[in-house]
């Protein structure tokens, strides 16, 4: 492990310190690197990757090599392109023109995904822009522009306004802004918003992958519905059920709030809902006649659903592609964490190191943050408690190692990971009967080390409730990606300035005051300068990734930092950063005041 | 607030003797202080609004002699944006209406002082323009060309000199600047106060907290207005109304559009500065700062035009609104960066306050003046575009004149109210338009620019084809023209770059186009003109057209007119191509932009006889300018039909088939003396028409080209354009149009007895053709319109358009000369000879440059030229 993490790492500096393709990577790279002994959390691993995975042929030396290897090709392309136009030119007038060509190449394609990211499916382009940007990497420096980060940072971000009352209910939320940017290609977090229609409240979550987006994917899509189902009193799902089983229309349950890029896998669907209805029927036959306790209904349906995504592997699926795909969901992993409001209730139910952070404004107009969740990693004793309590005293030292679990999986507790959960000859039986595909792959034919005394990871959440109070003027969830690299504080308080600056920023009145001219433009040379970065965003979120991203040693963002940051090629992108997802879940003030006087 | 308690002081000490019966019970309760005298139950003229504009009227009116006038005010007498002006009073304009108006108001104001016993503020303090760039200096020394010529003192000075003459500017970054000593401040509201008690003086009745719901109207007239205190029957109605002028004209049932929209304006009190600033010192305009700074009690006033207005009362709001309007302070940011560039000594000046004083803005910059075109006796003076102070003597006199007299006394076509159509009264469309105008007030003023907000509202079918190869559209009267087309592969510069006083950069694009016209055969979509189409049952059509228009319109049938619409004066209301369709209906083109006025003029005097019929047709019909050598080939090679002249002559009108379509009317001119045809075609056939000259004009060469192209052909050939170079104080003889006034046709028409007298005495102007000589195209300034003209050295009158004649290869500018006396400053008669026997020069932003003079177009030249090749070519077709 550690040998192979350094030498990725070493390649890595390699890379960016010989090839001339970077010249302003270099610095960046070794104060990355610097910052990086200190700060991150290994030292042996070069990125922040989730799991250290055991490298065989090292993929960054071949990588190295190939990297030059497109600039040189590029301008034979293009060459055999101007000869064939200017086949009339005479020889040296053509040998100019190739040394040109590099430069042409370069602008050619700058500008083409660039267009096509304005008009087409944003996703898809914004990975070929990427992949583009790694061969335009010819010795000239290249910078993008605001209108370039800005589309590179827009790409996804999403916002929804909640209507204030919907006919039925009023709603303590105003609505929310979400955000995701990648650092993997493809990208492995997901993020999913809806209203339950069946209950009242809303479910706002950010799903954090590893080892691929399989399981991510399938718990942003499915996780929700066993929520809602939890939720359900006895009679709906009666009433579910009985529509099912007579073929009438269904009542639906969920009204989902999703950004264009935000996919449903349709080939499963039908096995998603197979086993959530076997999961209702379930509680159609336990029928307690008790209310339902939102907290029992949320961890009830996280490890529900963990336990289906087990089973449905185990169990396999005659169709091929299905066969593959819930293998490959179980073999992944994804961290949840979840919010569910309702009125002054809010339920924040987590799984593994992502986080919600409550803004408060304080009486003074200031903003502090309130944490509603527990990291499930090394950095929090009491899950290290946890984890060593539930095996045996021999594996006290192998169940938690170098910060990981079992030396390997940074999360304490995810969706997926069977690697982690199954029992080694389960592991061996459905690999060896598994698609060839799988048995292939190294690492899921791995099996971790001091591995005795399985499951070692779960899925059940931490829930934590939270009656909101009319200073709770918002709610982040994002991935560890922007918790790494800001201070919940900072965090709250660039959120926080943001969402009143956009709102109602306060006007300066001289009233009775002494002032000046010349102090009065000081005064608002610095307003502007502070408020002309938020007149960019529009979407809170983005405007936390621009910070997250672009920000300085002074907390301010640096256009040229940014620009860099983005125009990393997806093979270093990891490296400097990890995948970001953000929602920022605005609360209605006057509603939660109302609902509080109403409860007290 | 201060501004409100200095009013406040200033009112008590007036204590006005118009209303000396309430004016002690005023003092003592003036807040809760009931409404003095009731309303009288009649009036002859009922004003609203009593700020500067309202008060001036009442002042000019009853200095004319009506005395019967009631002025309404809904709370206080210069309480709106009177109240909040900052008073300057500036002749630095770029329209001489305007700059008459402004210089009258000044010398108004001088001695109203005196007049009224009434302190006025008024201080001569002179105002400096800075130009920050050449392009700026030019824009400067453009306007001193013209105040010179108008007597008014002004000075292009180095900055040096500006130095010497304000002791706390910073000249660092001026190229140079214009003193006008004579400009002045005054207080805004004091002026006001001053007119209404002179007013009042001469009968003037001035009720205060009166507020009008409605204007009564019945059959077309003002019969009386509404107010909360009861009515009022009168026979004129004046809407000095201000921001509040839109809406209440839309009160009415027959509503009144008055297109003007309100913007936030913010200024800058400071307390005096350690040595107080003299009350004298100039006034600074950086327009290139977008700054004005004015001394005001010994500290500064300081406002701007900013880049990014605020509009308000979009819906329509109520009058308090204008009391809370708050500080911005975030919003003076630039402004106020900008003020302490200039005065670095300021930074440590303390502020007093930030005044947020909205000011009513137009669509294109200009007041509105005038009788509404659909309401007899509703008359309108507002939108003055935050130059209330400086208009507002000058404009209430026009106004007082045109409503006594049934005209003013100067050409205020570019103030009038009908100008402007229901088109323009959208709120959006205002609410738009006004954050392009109120930043134009500081922005540089280049010929040809184009209004960039509140476009393509008004387009032909034809606009996305003509986009689609490359037309660059200009827009009149809402209505979208090209102005060329840009050849494909072939970029200009970007709109800001393009700003130019030289030579533009469509030069060659132009030139191109014209070379099609003069050669080939060219396409102009001109379906903006405004079309009518009037007919009777019987011969009353041709009678009443008889009456309007000078010429003989008894002509047979298919034949087109050339005619002036004349007032009793003789002068152009409108000038227009009348077709004879048949016996008893014509079909009647005018200008874009008197759609409105041309309109209004006609439904005055027409008789209400229900058999006889006007219809605007406008909207009905394309018009497609064939123009060229050419036309005939392409026209006859569609329709089958000889068009040679013998067989269709010039000025003749008839309905035939182009293409696939028929019912097209085909007339045999093209407004600019060029061989040619218009098509006037249905619109449902536009597209298959045009597609079908494209095609079968590719072998005769045609091509698109648009309004400029038009512009230098019709200017080289001297054809003058109603609205730039007639006006409605020049009369068909003075233009050298003789030959459509027909004097002995048979029936009486308006302004004949003008024209005879005229005749008899002779013209004391001439429409006159000059061909600059010694002007390098490439490097010297060009001609816009307004430049004076000298003859032997004598200022002799201004020009009203020019254009760079591709044919002649020079410019060619057309004004009017007149014959001053040169020491009572007389208007003597001007005779060919006097114009022929002078030394021409034209004064372009100061530069001179020496012009032939011409009163008769090149005409044969051309002619023989062009018969010469088309010999050449048909030849040349014929095998």
């Amino acid at each position: 492990m550690l040998e192979s993490g350094c030498c990725s790492s070493f390649s890595a500096l390699s890379l960016v310190t010989s090839l001339p393709c970077f010249p302003w990577a270099a610095p960046a790279a070794l104060w990355m690197l610097a910052a990086s002994c200190c700060d991150r959390r290994m030292c042996v691993c070069p990125g922040p990757r989730r799991i250290a995975i055991p490298v065989r042929s090292s993929r960054l030396p071949l990588f190295s090599d190939a990297m030059p290897a497109p600039t040189q090709l590029f301008p034979l392309i293009r060459n055999c392109e101007i000869g064939r136009i200017y086949n009339t030119v005479c020889y040296c007038h053509h040998k100019h023109l190739c040394c040109l060509s590099p430069h042409l190449a370069h602008n050619h394609l700058r500008c083409a995904p660039q267009k096509k990211l304005a008009t087409l499916c944003p996703k898809e382009n914004f990975n070929q822009f990427i992949h583009a940007r790694s061969y335009v990497s010819t010795p000239q420096r290249f910078y993008l522009t605001p209108p370039q980060v800005n589309s590179i940072l827009k790409a996804n971000e999403y916002s929804f306004k909640v209507p204030e009352f919907d006919g039925k209910n009023v709603s303590s939320i105003l609505g929310f802004d979400s955000n995701q940017l990648p650092a993997n290609a493809p990208i492995e977090d997901r993020r999913s918003a809806a209203t339950c229609l069946q209950t009242r409240g809303m479910l706002l979550g950010v799903f954090d992958g590893h080892a691929g987006c399989a399981c991510a994917q399938a718990v942003s899509e499915r996780l929700f519905y066993y929520i809602a189902v939890s939720l359900l009193p006895h009679e709906t799902l009666l009433e579910i059920e009985n529509a099912v089983e007579s073929g009438r229309a269904l009542l639906p349950i969920l009204q989902w709030h999703k950004h264009p890029n935000d996919y449903f896998s349709k080939e499963a669907s039908k096995l998603y809902f197979n086993s959530l209805r076997t999961y209702w029927q379930e509680l159609i036959d336990l029928n307690t006649g008790e209310t339902t306790d939102v907290k029992e209904a949320l961890i009830n349906a996280f490890k529900r659903l963990d336990n289906d995504i087990s089973l449905e592997a185990q169990v396999g699926d005659p169709n091929s592609f299905l066969n593959y795909l819930v293998l490959r969901v179980a073999f992944s992993g994804a961290t949840a964490c979840v919010a569910h409001v309702d009125g002054v209730d809010l339920h924040i139910a987590n799984t593994g190191d992502s986080r919600a952070m409550l803004g408060v404004q304080e009486e003074d107009g200031s903003w502090s943050a309130v944490t509603l969740s527990y990291d499930h990693n090394a950095q929090n004793e009491s899950e290290i408690e946890r984890v060593k309590l539930e095996h045996p005293k021999s594996e006290e030292k192998s169940v938690v190692k170098q910060d990981r679990l079992l030396g390997l999986l940074m999360p304490f507790r995810a969706f997926g990971d069977v690697k982690f959960k199954w029992s080694i000859e389960l592991q061996k039986r459905v690999i060896e009967s598994g698609p060839d595909q799988l048995n292939d792959n190294e690492y899921t034919k791995f099996i971790p080390p001091n591995y005795h005394t399985p499951p070692y990871l779960t899925a059940e959440p931490e829930v934590i409730h939270h009656k909101l109070r009319p200073q709770d003027k918002f709610l982040v969830l994002a991935t560890d990606g922007l918790w790494e690299t800001m201070h919940r504080q900072d965090v709250v308080r660039i959120v926080g300035e943001y969402l009143t600056g956009v709102h109602h920023q306060q006007p300066i009145a001289v009233g009775g005051y002494k002032v000046t001219l010349g102090q009065m433009h000081g005064l608002l040379t610095e307003r502007r300068a502070r408020i002309s970065s938020v007149f960019e965003d529009q979407n809170a979120a983005t405007h936390l990734i621009r910070h997250a991203v672009g920000n300085n040693e002074f907390g301010t963002v640096d256009h040229e930092r940014l620009s860099k940051m983005l125009s990393l090629p997806e093979e270093l992108a990891r490296m400097y950063r990890d995948d970001i997802t953000i929602i920022v879940v605005q609360f209605n003030s006057h509603i939660v005041g109302a609902c509080q006087n109403e409860e007290f | 607030m201060f501004l409100r308690l200095l009013s406040d002081v200033r009112w008590r000490t007036v204590s006005p003797k118009w209303r000396s019966t309430s004016s002690s019970r005023h003092m003592t309760t003036s807040a809760t202080e009931p409404p003095p005298i009731s309303l009288p139950a009649q009036a002859q003229v009922v004003i609203c609004g009593g700020g500067i504009v309202g008060t001036s009227v009442a002042y000019h009116l009853s200095k004319l002699g009506w005395k019967d006038i009631v002025l309404l005010e809904q709370g206080r007498l210069a309480a709106g944006s009177t109240r909040f002006c900052a008073g300057i009073v500036s002749t630095v304009r770029h329209l001489s209406i305007e700059l008459k108006m402004a210089d009258y108001s000044n010398k108004l104001y001088q001695q109203l002082e005196q007049e009224t016993g009434i302190k006025t503020g008024y201080v001569k303090t002179g105002s400096i323009s800075l130009a920050q760039t050449q392009d700026r200096l030019i824009s400067l020394k453009r306007i001193a060309s013209r105040l010179s010529v108008m007597g008014i003192p002004c000075e292009i000075m180095a900055p040096k000199q500006v130095a010497q003459l304000h002791p706390l500017i910073n000249i660092h970054d001026l190229v140079g600047a214009m003193y006008v000593p004579e400009d002045a401040v005054v207080s805004s509201v004091d002026v006001s106060l001053a007119l209404a008690n002179a007013a009042s003086r001469n009968g003037v009745q001035i009720h205060e907290r009166t507020s009008i719901s409605h204007v009564m109207v019945q059959k077309g007239c003002v019969t009386g207005v509404e107010t909360d205190r009861g009515q009022i029957e009168c026979q004129y109605f004046v809407n000095c109304a201000g921001q509040w002028a839109y809406e209440l004209g839309l009160s009415n049932e027959e509503p009144v559009s008055i297109p003007l929209h309100g913007c936030e304006h913010f200024y800058l009190l400071t307390r005096p500065l350690k040595k107080p600033l003299e009350s004298n010192t100039p006034t600074i305009v950086d327009p290139d700062g977008r700054i004005y700074i004015r001394s005001w009690q010994g500290g500064i006033l300081s406002g701007g035009f900013e880049k990014n207005p605020k509009p308000i009362f979009t819906e329509g709001r109520n009058q308090l609104e204008i009391q809370n309007l708050h500080e911005d302070w975030d919003h003076f940011e630039p402004l106020l960066s900008s003020l302490l560039r200039r005065m670095p000594g300021l930074e440590a000046l303390e502020i007093m306050q930030l005044v947020n004083c909205p000011e009513s803005f137009t669509p294109d910059m200009r007041c509105i003046m005038g009788e509404s075109p659909t309401v007899q006796g509703y008359f309108v003076l507002a939108g003055m575009n935050s130059a209330g102070t400086s208009f507002g003597g000058g404009a209430g006199r026009y106004l007082a004149e045109w409503m006594v007299n049934g005209c003013p006394s100067e050409n205020v076509w570019p103030l009038d109210l009908k100008r402007f159509g229901a088109l323009q009264s959208s709120r959006t469309f205002l609410r738009h338009r006004v954050m392009e105008v109120m930043p134009l007030i500081y922005d540089l003023k280049v010929p040809r620019w184009d209004f960039q907000t509140g476009r393509q509202l008004r387009t032909s079918p034809l606009y996305d084809r003509l986009d689609a190869q490359g037309a660059r559209w200009m827009e009149k009267h809402g209505f979208e023209r090209p102005k060329y087309f840009v050849p494909p592969g072939k970029d200009l510069l970007a709109l800001d770059q393009s700003k130019t006083f030289y030579k533009p950069d469509w030069f060659d694009i132009v030139g191109s186009e014209v070379k099609c016209c003069k050669e080939a055969v060219c396409v102009i979509d001109m379906s903006s003109f405004t079309k009518f189409e009037i007919s009777s049952t019987g011969d009353q059509a041709l009678e009443v057209l008889q009456y309007l228009f000078s010429n003989d319109l008894d002509v047979p049938v298919g034949h087109i007119v050339h005619t002036g619409m004349l007032n009793e004066e003789g002068g152009y209301e409108n000038d227009c191509s009348i077709a004879r369709l048949n016996k008893r209906s014509f079909f009647m083109i005018s200008p874009t932009d008197q759609q409105v006025h041309c309109w209004a003029w006609l439904k005055k005097h027409m008789p209400n006889d229900s058999n006889l019929l006007l219809e605007d047709v406008t909207w009905k019909y394309t018009a497609l300018n064939l123009i060229g050598p050419r036309a005939v080939d392409v026209l006859s090679e569609l329709s089958y039909v000889p068009m040679t002249p013998e067989h269709f002559p010039s000025l003749f009108c008839k309905e035939m088939s182009v293409g696939y379509a028929n019912g097209i009317r085909v007339m045999s001119m093209t407004h600019t003396g060029e061989p040619g045809f218009m098509l006037y075609i249905p619109i449902e056939y536009a597209l298959h028409v045009y597609n079908e000259l494209m095609s079968v004009g590719q072998k005769y060469g045609i091509r698109n080209a648009g309004y400029y192209a038009l512009r230098s052909l019709r200017i080289e050939k001297f054809f003058a354009f109603w609205g730039q170079d007639l006006d409605t104080f020049t009369t068909p003889l003075e233009c050298g149009r003789e030959f459509r006034v027909k004097l002995d046709k048979g029936t009486d028409f308006i302004g004949r007895d003008a024209l005879m007298q005229q005749k008899q005495d002779g013209v004391c102007k001439r429409f006159t053709m000059f061909i600059l000589e010694d002007h390098d195209t490439d490097l010297d300034l060009w001609p816009w319109w307004g430049e004076p003209i000298y003859r032997n050295g004598h200022y002799v009158g201004k020009t009203t358009s020019s254009a760079y004649s591709y044919t002649l290869e020079r410019h060619v500018c057309l004004g009017f000369v007149q014959n001053f006396d040169e020491e009572t400053r007389e208007a003597l008669v001007v005779t060919p000879d006097f114009i022929n026997r002078g030394e021409y020069e034209i004064d372009i932003a100061g530069q001179r440059f020496q012009a032939k003079a011409k009163l008769y177009p090149f005409s044969s030249l051309f002619t023989q030229r062009r018969r010469k090749d088309e010999m050449e070519l048909s030849g040349y077709h014929g095998k």
